[in-house]
Protein backbone atom coordinates (compact mmCIF):
# COMPACT_ATOMS: atom_id res chain seq x y z
CA UNK A 1 0.00 0.00 0.00
CA UNK A 2 2.84 2.37 0.84
CA UNK A 3 4.36 1.63 -2.55
CA UNK A 4 1.06 2.50 -4.22
CA UNK A 5 0.82 5.86 -2.40
CA UNK A 6 4.46 6.58 -3.28
CA UNK A 7 3.76 5.82 -6.96
CA UNK A 8 0.67 8.02 -7.00
CA UNK A 9 2.53 10.87 -5.34
CA UNK A 10 5.34 10.60 -7.88
CA UNK A 11 2.92 10.52 -10.78
CA UNK A 12 1.16 13.66 -9.56
CA UNK A 13 4.47 15.35 -8.84
CA UNK A 14 5.88 14.48 -12.24
CA UNK A 15 2.71 15.67 -13.96
CA UNK A 16 2.96 19.01 -12.14
CA UNK A 17 6.71 19.32 -12.83
CA UNK A 18 6.20 18.45 -16.48
CA UNK A 19 3.24 20.77 -16.96
CA UNK A 20 4.97 23.74 -15.37
CA UNK A 21 8.17 23.12 -17.32
CA UNK A 22 6.44 22.72 -20.68
CA UNK A 23 4.42 25.88 -20.10
CA UNK A 24 7.16 28.08 -18.73
CA UNK A 25 10.05 26.97 -20.92
CA UNK A 26 8.08 28.49 -23.78
CA UNK A 27 7.91 31.71 -21.78
CA UNK A 28 11.65 31.54 -21.00
CA UNK A 29 12.41 31.02 -24.66
CA UNK A 30 10.28 33.96 -25.80
CA UNK A 31 11.54 36.23 -23.07
CA UNK A 32 15.14 35.21 -23.85
CA UNK A 33 14.61 35.75 -27.56
CA UNK A 34 13.13 39.15 -26.84
CA UNK A 35 16.03 40.35 -24.75
CA UNK A 36 18.63 38.94 -27.16
CA UNK A 37 16.99 40.97 -29.91
CA UNK A 38 16.56 44.11 -27.77
CA UNK A 39 12.82 43.65 -27.41
CA UNK A 40 10.93 42.94 -24.22
CA UNK A 41 9.26 39.66 -25.13
CA UNK A 42 5.80 38.84 -23.74
CA UNK A 43 4.86 41.47 -21.15
CA UNK A 44 1.14 42.19 -21.32
CA UNK A 45 -0.49 39.15 -19.71
CA UNK A 46 0.27 39.26 -16.00
CA UNK A 47 3.44 40.65 -14.39
CA UNK A 48 6.44 40.18 -16.75
CA UNK A 49 4.09 38.24 -19.02
CA UNK A 50 4.04 35.38 -16.57
CA UNK A 51 0.48 34.40 -17.41
CA UNK A 52 1.29 34.23 -21.13
CA UNK A 53 1.57 30.37 -21.19
CA UNK A 54 -1.94 30.15 -19.73
CA UNK A 55 -3.30 32.40 -22.47
CA UNK A 56 -1.41 30.43 -25.13
CA UNK A 57 -2.78 27.16 -23.80
CA UNK A 58 -6.36 28.46 -23.79
CA UNK A 59 -5.95 29.72 -27.34
CA UNK A 60 -4.51 26.42 -28.58
CA UNK A 61 -7.20 24.36 -26.87
CA UNK A 62 -10.08 26.46 -28.18
CA UNK A 63 -8.94 26.17 -31.79
CA UNK A 64 -10.72 23.93 -34.23
CA UNK A 65 -8.92 20.74 -35.26
CA UNK A 66 -8.71 20.75 -39.03
CA UNK A 67 -7.52 17.63 -40.82
CA UNK A 68 -6.11 18.45 -44.27
CA UNK A 69 -8.02 16.89 -47.16
CA UNK A 70 -5.27 14.62 -48.45
CA UNK A 71 -3.84 13.71 -45.04
CA UNK A 72 -3.78 10.14 -43.80
CA UNK A 73 -6.34 10.74 -41.08
CA UNK A 74 -5.37 7.96 -38.65
CA UNK A 75 -1.64 8.66 -38.80
CA UNK A 76 -2.23 12.41 -38.69
CA UNK A 77 -4.20 12.12 -35.46
CA UNK A 78 -1.83 9.57 -33.89
CA UNK A 79 1.48 11.36 -34.43
CA UNK A 80 1.18 14.17 -31.81
CA UNK A 81 0.08 11.64 -29.18
CA UNK A 82 2.84 9.19 -30.10
CA UNK A 83 5.51 11.87 -29.88
CA UNK A 84 4.34 12.87 -26.41
CA UNK A 85 4.29 9.37 -24.89
CA UNK A 86 8.03 8.52 -24.82
CA UNK A 87 8.87 12.11 -23.85
CA UNK A 88 6.66 11.90 -20.75
CA UNK A 89 7.55 8.31 -19.94
CA UNK A 90 11.28 9.00 -19.67
CA UNK A 91 10.82 11.23 -16.62
CA UNK A 92 10.14 8.07 -14.62
CA UNK A 93 13.81 7.09 -14.64
CA UNK A 94 15.42 10.46 -13.88
CA UNK A 95 17.07 10.65 -10.42
CA UNK A 96 16.25 14.15 -9.19
CA UNK A 97 17.85 13.46 -5.82
CA UNK A 98 19.51 10.55 -4.09
CA UNK A 99 16.15 9.30 -2.78
CA UNK A 100 13.95 11.23 -5.17
CA UNK A 101 13.70 8.73 -8.02
CA UNK A 102 10.27 7.65 -9.24
CA UNK A 103 11.60 4.25 -10.29
CA UNK A 104 15.17 3.02 -10.32
CA UNK A 105 15.96 0.98 -13.41
CA UNK A 106 19.07 -1.15 -13.79
CA UNK A 107 19.16 -0.10 -17.42
CA UNK A 108 18.04 3.49 -16.99
CA UNK A 109 20.55 4.89 -19.46
CA UNK A 110 19.65 2.32 -22.11
CA UNK A 111 15.98 3.02 -21.51
CA UNK A 112 16.53 6.73 -22.15
CA UNK A 113 18.07 6.01 -25.53
CA UNK A 114 15.52 3.32 -26.41
CA UNK A 115 12.48 5.52 -25.88
CA UNK A 116 14.15 8.59 -27.33
CA UNK A 117 14.70 6.67 -30.56
CA UNK A 118 10.97 5.91 -30.76
CA UNK A 119 10.33 9.66 -31.01
CA UNK A 120 11.97 9.77 -34.44
CA UNK A 121 9.42 7.38 -35.88
CA UNK A 122 6.50 9.52 -34.71
CA UNK A 123 8.04 12.60 -36.34
CA UNK A 124 8.23 10.62 -39.56
CA UNK A 125 4.62 9.44 -39.20
CA UNK A 126 3.47 13.02 -38.54
CA UNK A 127 5.37 14.34 -41.53
CA UNK A 128 4.05 11.63 -43.81
CA UNK A 129 0.50 11.65 -42.50
CA UNK A 130 0.10 15.39 -43.12
CA UNK A 131 0.00 14.83 -46.86
CA UNK A 132 2.18 17.89 -47.43
CA UNK A 133 5.50 17.67 -49.24
CA UNK A 134 7.18 20.24 -46.99
CA UNK A 135 6.15 18.25 -43.93
CA UNK A 136 7.46 15.07 -45.55
CA UNK A 137 10.84 16.59 -46.40
CA UNK A 138 11.11 18.05 -42.92
CA UNK A 139 10.18 14.72 -41.32
CA UNK A 140 12.80 12.89 -43.37
CA UNK A 141 15.40 15.52 -42.47
CA UNK A 142 14.59 15.47 -38.77
CA UNK A 143 14.81 11.70 -38.65
CA UNK A 144 18.03 11.38 -40.61
CA UNK A 145 19.49 13.96 -38.26
CA UNK A 146 18.29 12.08 -35.19
CA UNK A 147 19.67 8.80 -36.49
CA UNK A 148 23.01 10.40 -37.36
CA UNK A 149 23.52 12.03 -33.97
CA UNK A 150 22.24 9.10 -31.95
CA UNK A 151 25.39 7.14 -32.83
CA UNK A 152 28.05 9.50 -31.40
CA UNK A 153 25.76 10.18 -28.44
CA UNK A 154 25.47 6.47 -27.65
CA UNK A 155 29.20 5.88 -28.11
CA UNK A 156 30.02 8.80 -25.80
CA UNK A 157 27.57 7.47 -23.24
CA UNK A 158 29.34 4.09 -23.41
CA UNK A 159 32.47 5.88 -22.12
CA UNK A 160 30.56 6.73 -18.97
CA UNK A 161 29.19 3.20 -18.69
CA UNK A 162 32.70 1.79 -18.96
CA UNK A 163 33.98 4.12 -16.26
CA UNK A 164 31.12 3.49 -13.83
CA UNK A 165 30.32 -0.11 -14.80
CA UNK A 166 26.60 0.55 -14.49
CA UNK A 167 23.69 1.84 -16.52
CA UNK A 168 21.72 2.78 -13.43
CA UNK A 169 21.45 6.57 -13.62
CA UNK A 170 21.41 7.00 -9.86
CA UNK A 171 24.50 4.80 -9.51
CA UNK A 172 26.29 6.91 -12.12
CA UNK A 173 25.54 10.03 -10.09
CA UNK A 174 26.52 8.33 -6.84
CA UNK A 175 29.94 7.42 -8.19
CA UNK A 176 30.70 11.04 -8.99
CA UNK A 177 31.95 12.60 -5.81
CA UNK A 178 30.80 15.63 -3.92
CA UNK A 179 33.26 18.16 -5.32
CA UNK A 180 33.35 19.64 -8.78
CA UNK A 181 36.60 17.88 -9.75
CA UNK A 182 34.99 14.51 -9.02
CA UNK A 183 32.35 14.95 -11.69
CA UNK A 184 32.69 12.95 -14.86
CA UNK A 185 33.45 16.03 -16.94
CA UNK A 186 36.66 16.63 -14.98
CA UNK A 187 37.59 13.05 -14.12
CA UNK A 188 40.89 13.16 -15.98
CA UNK A 189 42.16 10.17 -14.00
CA UNK A 190 39.67 7.99 -15.88
CA UNK A 191 40.15 9.45 -19.32
CA UNK A 192 42.01 12.54 -20.47
CA UNK A 193 39.33 13.34 -23.01
CA UNK A 194 36.38 13.66 -20.64
CA UNK A 195 35.82 17.42 -21.19
CA UNK A 196 35.75 16.81 -24.94
CA UNK A 197 33.36 13.89 -24.48
CA UNK A 198 31.10 16.29 -22.64
CA UNK A 199 31.29 18.69 -25.57
CA UNK A 200 30.42 15.92 -28.04
CA UNK A 201 27.50 14.83 -25.88
CA UNK A 202 26.28 18.41 -25.60
CA UNK A 203 26.43 18.95 -29.37
CA UNK A 204 24.61 15.68 -29.94
CA UNK A 205 21.87 16.57 -27.49
CA UNK A 206 21.46 19.91 -29.28
CA UNK A 207 20.98 17.99 -32.52
CA UNK A 208 18.78 15.29 -30.98
CA UNK A 209 16.33 17.87 -29.67
CA UNK A 210 16.25 19.60 -33.08
CA UNK A 211 17.48 22.90 -31.70
CA UNK A 212 19.32 25.65 -33.53
CA UNK A 213 21.94 25.50 -35.05
CA UNK A 214 20.61 22.07 -36.03
CA UNK A 215 16.89 22.80 -36.44
CA UNK A 216 16.87 21.56 -40.03
CA UNK A 217 13.54 19.83 -39.43
CA UNK A 218 11.68 23.08 -38.97
CA UNK A 219 13.63 25.78 -40.73
CA UNK A 220 10.91 28.34 -41.33
CA UNK A 221 12.59 29.84 -44.37
CA UNK A 222 12.52 26.75 -46.56
CA UNK A 223 9.98 24.39 -45.04
CA UNK A 224 7.26 26.69 -43.57
CA UNK A 225 7.33 25.13 -40.08
CA UNK A 226 8.70 21.66 -40.66
CA UNK A 227 6.92 18.46 -39.85
CA UNK A 228 4.17 20.20 -37.89
CA UNK A 229 3.22 22.63 -40.66
CA UNK A 230 -0.25 21.11 -41.08
CA UNK A 231 -1.04 20.91 -37.39
CA UNK A 232 -3.15 23.52 -35.68
CA UNK A 233 -4.51 23.93 -32.19
CA UNK A 234 -3.44 21.37 -29.63
CA UNK A 235 -1.86 19.09 -32.26
CA UNK A 236 0.74 21.77 -32.78
CA UNK A 237 0.78 22.35 -29.03
CA UNK A 238 1.68 18.71 -28.40
CA UNK A 239 4.58 18.88 -30.86
CA UNK A 240 5.89 22.00 -29.13
CA UNK A 241 5.48 20.46 -25.69
CA UNK A 242 7.26 17.29 -26.80
CA UNK A 243 10.14 19.45 -28.00
CA UNK A 244 10.44 21.09 -24.57
CA UNK A 245 10.04 17.75 -22.80
CA UNK A 246 12.90 16.37 -24.89
CA UNK A 247 14.91 19.46 -24.05
CA UNK A 248 14.42 18.85 -20.33
CA UNK A 249 15.32 15.18 -20.74
CA UNK A 250 18.43 15.94 -22.81
CA UNK A 251 19.67 18.47 -20.27
CA UNK A 252 18.86 16.14 -17.37
CA UNK A 253 20.82 13.35 -19.02
CA UNK A 254 23.81 15.61 -19.63
CA UNK A 255 23.63 16.73 -16.00
CA UNK A 256 23.46 13.16 -14.74
CA UNK A 257 26.22 11.77 -16.93
CA UNK A 258 28.74 14.60 -16.79
CA UNK A 259 27.83 17.25 -14.24
CA UNK A 260 27.25 15.11 -11.18
CA UNK A 261 23.45 15.14 -11.02
CA UNK A 262 22.35 15.96 -7.49
CA UNK A 263 25.93 16.14 -6.16
CA UNK A 264 26.98 19.49 -4.79
CA UNK A 265 29.92 21.32 -6.40
CA UNK A 266 31.24 22.60 -3.07
CA UNK A 267 30.66 19.48 -1.02
CA UNK A 268 27.74 20.63 1.12
CA UNK A 269 23.97 20.12 0.89
CA UNK A 270 23.68 17.66 -2.01
CA UNK A 271 20.12 17.43 -3.23
CA UNK A 272 17.58 18.02 -5.98
CA UNK A 273 18.19 21.78 -5.96
CA UNK A 274 21.68 21.27 -7.44
CA UNK A 275 20.22 18.98 -10.08
CA UNK A 276 17.60 21.55 -11.06
CA UNK A 277 20.16 24.37 -11.02
CA UNK A 278 22.51 22.54 -13.39
CA UNK A 279 19.68 21.38 -15.63
CA UNK A 280 18.18 24.85 -16.00
CA UNK A 281 21.61 26.31 -16.64
CA UNK A 282 22.03 23.87 -19.55
CA UNK A 283 18.56 24.72 -20.83
CA UNK A 284 19.46 28.40 -20.65
CA UNK A 285 22.58 27.62 -22.71
CA UNK A 286 20.33 25.98 -25.30
CA UNK A 287 18.17 29.09 -25.51
CA UNK A 288 21.28 31.25 -25.62
CA UNK A 289 22.73 29.26 -28.51
CA UNK A 290 19.42 29.28 -30.34
CA UNK A 291 19.19 33.04 -30.48
CA UNK A 292 22.90 33.67 -31.04
CA UNK A 293 23.96 31.39 -33.88
CA UNK A 294 22.49 30.99 -37.37
CA UNK A 295 21.34 27.63 -38.72
CA UNK A 296 23.83 25.37 -40.49
CA UNK A 297 23.10 23.75 -43.83
CA UNK A 298 21.80 20.21 -44.03
CA UNK A 299 25.09 18.96 -45.52
CA UNK A 300 27.09 20.72 -42.85
CA UNK A 301 24.96 19.00 -40.24
CA UNK A 302 25.37 15.49 -41.64
CA UNK A 303 29.06 15.99 -42.40
CA UNK A 304 29.71 17.10 -38.83
CA UNK A 305 28.18 13.91 -37.51
CA UNK A 306 29.44 11.30 -39.96
CA UNK A 307 32.86 12.74 -40.73
CA UNK A 308 33.92 14.23 -37.40
CA UNK A 309 31.82 13.23 -34.40
CA UNK A 310 31.47 9.51 -35.11
CA UNK A 311 35.16 8.82 -35.90
CA UNK A 312 36.19 11.02 -33.00
CA UNK A 313 33.90 9.31 -30.52
CA UNK A 314 35.09 5.88 -31.68
CA UNK A 315 38.72 6.91 -31.10
CA UNK A 316 37.68 8.38 -27.77
CA UNK A 317 36.07 5.08 -26.80
CA UNK A 318 39.24 3.15 -27.65
CA UNK A 319 41.41 5.60 -25.69
CA UNK A 320 39.14 5.39 -22.69
CA UNK A 321 39.22 1.59 -22.80
CA UNK A 322 43.02 1.70 -23.03
CA UNK A 323 43.22 4.15 -20.15
CA UNK A 324 41.02 1.98 -17.95
CA UNK A 325 42.98 -1.14 -18.84
CA UNK A 326 46.41 0.41 -18.29
CA UNK A 327 45.78 2.32 -15.06
CA UNK B 1 -6.44 -22.40 -9.65
CA UNK B 2 -7.48 -18.93 -10.66
CA UNK B 3 -5.80 -16.07 -8.84
CA UNK B 4 -8.11 -13.16 -8.14
CA UNK B 5 -7.95 -10.20 -10.48
CA UNK B 6 -6.43 -7.79 -7.99
CA UNK B 7 -3.71 -10.03 -6.62
CA UNK B 8 -0.22 -9.48 -8.08
CA UNK B 9 -0.52 -12.68 -10.16
CA UNK B 10 -3.89 -11.63 -11.52
CA UNK B 11 -2.65 -8.16 -12.49
CA UNK B 12 0.42 -9.69 -14.10
CA UNK B 13 -1.87 -11.91 -16.12
CA UNK B 14 -3.93 -8.92 -17.25
CA UNK B 15 -0.76 -7.08 -18.29
CA UNK B 16 0.39 -10.17 -20.17
CA UNK B 17 -2.93 -10.29 -22.04
CA UNK B 18 -2.69 -6.57 -22.87
CA UNK B 19 0.82 -7.06 -24.25
CA UNK B 20 -0.34 -10.03 -26.34
CA UNK B 21 -3.21 -7.88 -27.67
CA UNK B 22 -0.84 -5.03 -28.57
CA UNK B 23 1.44 -7.45 -30.41
CA UNK B 24 -1.45 -9.08 -32.28
CA UNK B 25 -3.11 -5.77 -33.20
CA UNK B 26 0.21 -4.44 -34.47
CA UNK B 27 0.75 -7.56 -36.55
CA UNK B 28 -2.78 -7.40 -37.99
CA UNK B 29 -2.37 -3.71 -38.91
CA UNK B 30 0.99 -4.48 -40.49
CA UNK B 31 -0.40 -7.21 -42.73
CA UNK B 32 -3.94 -6.03 -43.51
CA UNK B 33 -3.53 -2.39 -44.44
CA UNK B 34 -3.02 -1.34 -48.05
CA UNK B 35 -0.76 1.64 -47.33
CA UNK B 36 2.87 0.77 -46.73
CA UNK B 37 3.49 3.52 -44.19
CA UNK B 38 0.63 2.19 -42.07
CA UNK B 39 2.18 -1.27 -42.28
CA UNK B 40 5.39 0.13 -40.83
CA UNK B 41 3.44 1.80 -38.02
CA UNK B 42 1.75 -1.52 -37.31
CA UNK B 43 5.11 -3.24 -37.29
CA UNK B 44 6.37 -0.67 -34.78
CA UNK B 45 3.35 -1.32 -32.53
CA UNK B 46 4.04 -5.05 -32.82
CA UNK B 47 7.67 -4.54 -31.77
CA UNK B 48 6.59 -2.46 -28.80
CA UNK B 49 4.33 -5.32 -27.74
CA UNK B 50 7.17 -7.82 -28.11
CA UNK B 51 9.46 -5.56 -26.08
CA UNK B 52 6.78 -5.47 -23.39
CA UNK B 53 6.67 -9.27 -23.41
CA UNK B 54 10.44 -9.42 -22.92
CA UNK B 55 10.12 -7.01 -20.02
CA UNK B 56 7.32 -9.18 -18.62
CA UNK B 57 9.68 -12.17 -18.82
CA UNK B 58 12.11 -10.12 -16.69
CA UNK B 59 14.76 -9.53 -19.31
CA UNK B 60 14.76 -5.71 -19.44
CA UNK B 61 18.00 -5.57 -21.41
CA UNK B 62 16.50 -7.46 -24.35
CA UNK B 63 13.31 -5.36 -24.10
CA UNK B 64 15.25 -2.09 -24.30
CA UNK B 65 17.37 -3.41 -27.17
CA UNK B 66 14.21 -4.45 -29.00
CA UNK B 67 12.92 -0.87 -28.72
CA UNK B 68 16.24 0.75 -29.58
CA UNK B 69 17.07 -1.42 -32.57
CA UNK B 70 13.75 -2.60 -33.99
CA UNK B 71 11.51 0.42 -33.39
CA UNK B 72 14.18 3.12 -33.43
CA UNK B 73 16.36 1.83 -36.24
CA UNK B 74 14.74 -0.93 -38.30
CA UNK B 75 11.31 0.71 -38.63
CA UNK B 76 12.87 4.08 -39.48
CA UNK B 77 15.05 2.40 -42.11
CA UNK B 78 12.02 0.66 -43.60
CA UNK B 79 10.17 4.00 -43.65
CA UNK B 80 13.06 5.54 -45.59
CA UNK B 81 13.00 2.59 -48.00
CA UNK B 82 9.27 3.18 -48.55
CA UNK B 83 9.96 6.77 -49.53
CA UNK B 84 12.13 5.42 -52.36
CA UNK B 85 9.61 2.78 -53.44
CA UNK B 86 6.81 3.26 -55.94
CA UNK B 87 3.82 5.28 -54.71
CA UNK B 88 0.86 3.47 -53.15
CA UNK B 89 -1.60 4.59 -55.84
CA UNK B 90 0.28 2.77 -58.59
CA UNK B 91 0.39 -0.39 -56.51
CA UNK B 92 -3.33 -0.33 -55.67
CA UNK B 93 -4.23 -0.10 -59.35
CA UNK B 94 -2.31 -3.29 -60.14
CA UNK B 95 -4.30 -6.45 -59.64
CA UNK B 96 -2.87 -9.42 -57.81
CA UNK B 97 -3.51 -12.83 -59.33
CA UNK B 98 -5.96 -15.02 -57.43
CA UNK B 99 -3.34 -17.72 -56.98
CA UNK B 100 -1.16 -15.67 -54.60
CA UNK B 101 -3.95 -15.28 -52.07
CA UNK B 102 -4.63 -19.03 -51.98
CA UNK B 103 -0.93 -19.81 -51.73
CA UNK B 104 -0.55 -17.37 -48.85
CA UNK B 105 -3.52 -18.96 -47.06
CA UNK B 106 -2.03 -22.47 -47.46
CA UNK B 107 1.45 -21.41 -46.29
CA UNK B 108 0.08 -19.40 -43.36
CA UNK B 109 -2.19 -22.27 -42.32
CA UNK B 110 0.66 -24.77 -42.49
CA UNK B 111 3.01 -22.60 -40.44
CA UNK B 112 0.42 -21.79 -37.78
CA UNK B 113 -0.63 -25.48 -37.59
CA UNK B 114 3.01 -26.56 -37.14
CA UNK B 115 3.67 -23.93 -34.48
CA UNK B 116 0.44 -24.75 -32.65
CA UNK B 117 1.20 -28.48 -32.79
CA UNK B 118 4.70 -27.91 -31.43
CA UNK B 119 3.39 -25.63 -28.68
CA UNK B 120 0.72 -28.07 -27.52
CA UNK B 121 2.55 -31.37 -27.90
CA UNK B 122 6.16 -30.37 -27.31
CA UNK B 123 7.87 -31.32 -24.08
CA UNK B 124 8.60 -28.02 -22.45
CA UNK B 125 11.38 -27.88 -19.96
CA UNK B 126 10.49 -26.50 -16.57
CA UNK B 127 11.65 -22.89 -16.23
CA UNK B 128 15.20 -23.35 -15.07
CA UNK B 129 16.86 -21.01 -12.65
CA UNK B 130 17.75 -17.75 -14.30
CA UNK B 131 20.98 -18.11 -16.29
CA UNK B 132 22.53 -15.05 -14.67
CA UNK B 133 21.39 -11.98 -12.81
CA UNK B 134 20.86 -10.08 -16.05
CA UNK B 135 23.30 -7.36 -15.07
CA UNK B 136 25.41 -5.52 -17.59
CA UNK B 137 28.59 -7.26 -16.49
CA UNK B 138 27.14 -10.75 -16.89
CA UNK B 139 25.75 -9.96 -20.33
CA UNK B 140 29.10 -8.58 -21.45
CA UNK B 141 30.99 -11.58 -20.11
CA UNK B 142 28.71 -14.15 -21.70
CA UNK B 143 28.77 -12.26 -25.02
CA UNK B 144 32.55 -12.36 -25.08
CA UNK B 145 33.05 -15.91 -23.75
CA UNK B 146 30.14 -18.31 -24.26
CA UNK B 147 28.60 -16.60 -27.27
CA UNK B 148 31.73 -15.07 -28.79
CA UNK B 149 31.31 -17.09 -32.01
CA UNK B 150 27.80 -15.71 -32.57
CA UNK B 151 29.01 -12.25 -31.69
CA UNK B 152 31.83 -12.40 -34.24
CA UNK B 153 29.57 -13.85 -36.95
CA UNK B 154 27.07 -11.02 -36.48
CA UNK B 155 29.85 -8.47 -36.74
CA UNK B 156 30.99 -10.08 -40.02
CA UNK B 157 27.43 -9.88 -41.39
CA UNK B 158 27.26 -6.19 -40.44
CA UNK B 159 30.68 -5.54 -41.96
CA UNK B 160 29.61 -7.13 -45.24
CA UNK B 161 26.43 -5.05 -45.22
CA UNK B 162 28.36 -1.83 -44.62
CA UNK B 163 30.91 -2.60 -47.34
CA UNK B 164 28.11 -3.51 -49.73
CA UNK B 165 26.21 -0.30 -49.12
CA UNK B 166 29.37 1.79 -49.47
CA UNK B 167 30.18 0.04 -52.75
CA UNK B 168 26.66 0.68 -54.05
CA UNK B 169 26.78 4.33 -53.00
CA UNK B 170 30.16 4.86 -54.65
CA UNK B 171 28.96 3.29 -57.90
CA UNK B 172 25.95 5.60 -57.89
CA UNK B 173 28.08 8.67 -57.35
CA UNK B 174 30.44 7.84 -60.21
CA UNK B 175 27.47 7.60 -62.57
CA UNK B 176 26.73 11.29 -62.17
Amino acid sequence: MNELIRLLAYMLGLAAFLGLNLAYLGWVERKGAGHFQRRTGPKDVGPYGLLQPLADGLKLMSKQLVVPANADRALYMCAPILIMVPAVLLFVAIPFGEHLVPREFNFGLLMMFAFASVGGLSILIGGWGSGNKYSLIAGARAVSQNVAYEIPMLITAINIVMITGSMDLNEIVRQQGAYIWNWNIFRLDKSLLMPISFLVFFICSLAETNRTPFDMGECEGELVAGYHTEYGGMGFGLFMMAEYANLVIGCSLTTILFLGGWQSPIGIFPGPHWFLLKMYFLIWCFVWIRWTYPRTTFWGLLNLSWKYLIPFSLVNLLLTALFIKVF
Amino acid sequence: MNPSLFSPEGLAGVIFLILICVTMIGAIIATCTKRLIRSVSGLAVCFVGVAGLYYFLSSPFVAMMELLIYVGAVCVTIAFAIMLAEPDEAKMARKLSGLSGGLAAVCGGAVSFALGYAAVNGHWMAPAVQANDGSLKMIGQSLLTKYSMVFELISIVLLVAIIGSVALARAGRRGN
